[in-house]
C-alpha cells in the first residue's frame, strides 16, 4: 500500500479540490457513457459542505460535458470556481486558491492518479494531497473537522456564490458606484451579542485583520465577561442584500463612562469594506453618542492593514485634541494605541443601507448584559 | 517621488495642471459625472465619504505621498482644487498641519 499519509498541519482545510474521473465518480467520462456517483462519496460532498468547507473540481475533460454530468448527478451546485480543462493541475489548483482568496496551505487536492498528485505537490508543496482511495474517510479526519461550525460557516458556499453573482453584476454596472450600492438593497442589523452570536464575534475579531482598529483578538471568555458587565456593550452586525446574506460582518466593543463612551474595538469584515460598512457602523455610533450627550474616544493602533479604519475615524472627525473626558479613560499600557477623540454630533441616517439597531442611550434590560450586573 | 524645492514657478504650475487634469479624469471615470475643480464632491447628491476613502488611497498611490494625521480631513478632499493643493504641499515637503 502506498497511501499517502500527509503530515497534517493543524490548519483546517478550507477548500477541497476534487478530480472527477475515478475519484469523484466511478468511471472515465470520455470512455464510458455512464459514470456513477457512489452514495458514500455523495455523503462526503454534502458533509463537507455542511461543515463550511468549500469544494471545487479540477479535471482533465471538456468543461461542458463534465459540468453537465455534475448537474445531472445533482451535485454541481456544491462546487465553486471549477477548473475543468487540459492544463496543468497545479496551475488549476492555484487559480482556485486565488479565486477564493485562500492560502495554499488551506487547500486540499484529491486525485486517483499518483502522477497528478505528484505534479501538484511538486509545484504547490503547501497543498495537502490525498489518494482517491481515502475519499470516504475524509469526514473522519481532523483537518476536515472544524472545531466550531457557525451559522455563517454552514452557508459559506451560498455566501460565496452570492458574492460571485454580485461581482458579475457589479462588473456589468456602468453607473456611479453609489447607485450600485443602492441597487444592492443592503440591510444592516446591529444587535447586542448573545450566546448564539458570540462564536461569530470571536471569529470576526480573529479574521478581520484589515478593518480591525486595534488588532486585538477578543477570545470567547473575555467577550462573555464583557457581555455580563453592564458598563459594556458588545454589538454584532449582520448584513444582507438582494443576492443573499453576508453573515456577521462587524463587531463593536464599547465601554460606557459618564459623559464619554470608549470604543475599545471596531472591526468589520474585509469582504464588505467596499460597501462602506465600517463608516455606516461608525456614523450610527456617533449619532447614538450624540443622543446620549457623550463624547467618543476610539482606540486605534495603526498597522499595515487597517489604514481604511484610520481614514474612517479621521473623516468622521476623530482627532488627538485634548479634552477633559480623556481623564475617565485609563492609560493603555500599549503605547502604540492612539486615543482618538470626537465631540459627537447628530448624524443623518445612511443613504445606501436600511439599518436596524438597538437604542444605546436606554439601559439594556433584555440582553445578557444584565445577568451579571453587580 | 521627490520634487526639488527650487522649481520654477511655471514648473509648479504645469505640475498642478497635470494633477488637476488627471484627477478630473479619474473622478469622471469612477463616477460617470464631470467634476469642475471647485465643485463640492460631497455636497447633497454628491459622492459618499466611502468614495473619499478611495480618493485618499488613489492620491497616495498615484503621487507617492502619505496623507497622515490631521491632513486626513474630509475638507482636504472636498474639491479637486483642494486635493491638488494637498498633493502639491505633500510632494514639495512643505511643513503641513500634521497632527501629533
Amino acid at each position: 500500500m502506498t497511501h499517502e499519509v500527509p503530515t497534517v498541519p493543524p490548519a483546517t482545510v478550507k477548500c477541497l479540490v476534487w478530480d472527477l474521473d475515478d475519484t469523484l465518480w466511478r468511471g472515465v467520462l470520455l470512455e464510458a457513457e455512464q459514470v456513477v456517483l457512489p452514495d458514500p462519496i455523495r455523503a462526503v460532498i454534502t458533509g463537507l459542505d455542511a461543515r463550511g468547507i468549500l469544494q471545487s473540481v479540477c479535471s482533465r475533460n471538456d468543461h461542458e460535458p463534465a459540468w453537465a454530468r455534475l448537474r445531472a448527478l445533482g451535485v454541481a451546485e456544491y462546487f465553486v470556481a471549477p477548473q475543468i480543462g487540459w492544463g496543468r493541475k497545479s496551475d488549476a489548483v492555484r487559480r482556485i486558491a486565488d479565486r477564493l482568496g485562500f492560502a495554499l496551505g488551506t487547500i486540499a487536492f484529491i486525485d486517483d492518479q499518483p502522477a497528478e498528485r505528484a505534479e501538484v505537490a511538486f509545484h504547490l508543496p503547501q497543498v495537502r494531497c490525498y489518494d482517491a482511495r481515502v475519499a470516504t474517510t475524509l469526514l473522519d479526519r481532523p483537518e476536515f473537522t472544524p472545531t466550531s461550525v457557525t451559522a455563517d460557516a454552514r452557508r459559506r458556499r451560498q455566501m460565496y456564490q452570492a458574492g460571485q453573482r454580485r461581482a458579475d453584476e457589479q462588473a456589468r454596472f456602468t453607473g456611479p458606484a453609489e447607485d450600485f450600492l443602492r441597487s444592492l438593497e443592503l440591510v444592516m442589523h446591529i444587535r447586542r451579542a448573545d450566546a448564539a452570536t458570540l462564536a461569530r464575534v470571536e471569529e470576526l475579531t480573529l479574521r478581520t485583520s484589515q478593518m480591525n482598529a486595534t488588532g486585538v483578538h477578543y477570545p470567547d471568555r473575555v467577550l462573555r465577561t464583557l457581555m455580563a458587565d453592564p458598563r459594556y456593550e458588545v454589538l454584532v452586525t449582520t448584513l444582507t442584500d438582494r443576492f443573499g446574506p453576508h453573515g456577521a460582518v462587524g463587531v463593536l466593543v464599547l465601554e460606557k463612562h459618564p459623559g464619554v463612551w470608549h470604543l475599545r474595538l471596531l472591526a468589520t469584515s474585509c469582504r464588505v469594506v467596499s460597501f462602506g460598512t465600517g463608516t455606516v457602523l461608525l456614523t450610527w455610533l456617533v449619532d447614538q453618542a450624540a443622543r446620549a450627550g457623550a463624547h467618543l474616544i476610539a482606540d486605534f493602533r495603526p498597522n499595515d492593514r487597517n489604514r481604511m479604519m484610520e481614514i474612517a475615524y479621521r473623516f468622521a472627525g476623530f482627532d488627538e485634541e485634548p479634552c477633559a473626558c480623556r481623564d475617565h479613560i485609563a492609560v493603555d499600557a500599549d503605547r502604540a494605541v492612539q486615543r482618538l477623540h470626537l465631540v459627537a454630533r447628530r448624524q443623518p441616517a445612511p443613504s445606501t443601507f436600511h439599518l436596524t439597531a438597538p437604542d444605546l442611550t436606554a439601559p439594556d434590560l433584555t440582553g445578557p448584559g444584565y445577568v451579571g450586573a453587580g | 517621488m521627490t520634487v526639488p524645492s527650487d522649481q520654477e514657478v511655471s514648473d509648479t504650475g504645469d505640475r498642478v495642471d497635470t494633477v488637476t487634469a488627471e484627477l478630473v479624469r479619474f473622478l469622471t471615470a469612477r463616477t460617470g459625472r464631470a467634476w469642475p475643480p471647485d465643485t463640492d464632491l460631497f455636497a447633497t447628491g454628491g459622492l459618499s465619504s466611502l468614495f473619499a476613502m478611495e480618493l485618499v488611497v488613489h492620491l497616495e498611490q498615484t503621487y507617492g505621498v502619505s496623507v497622515r494625521g490631521t491632513d486626513l480631513r474630509l475638507d482636504n478632499f472636498r474639491t479637486v482644487r483642494r486635493m491638488v493643493a494637498l498633493v502639491d504641499r505633500l510632494r514639495t515637503g512643505e511643513p503641513g498641519d500634521h497632527g501629533a
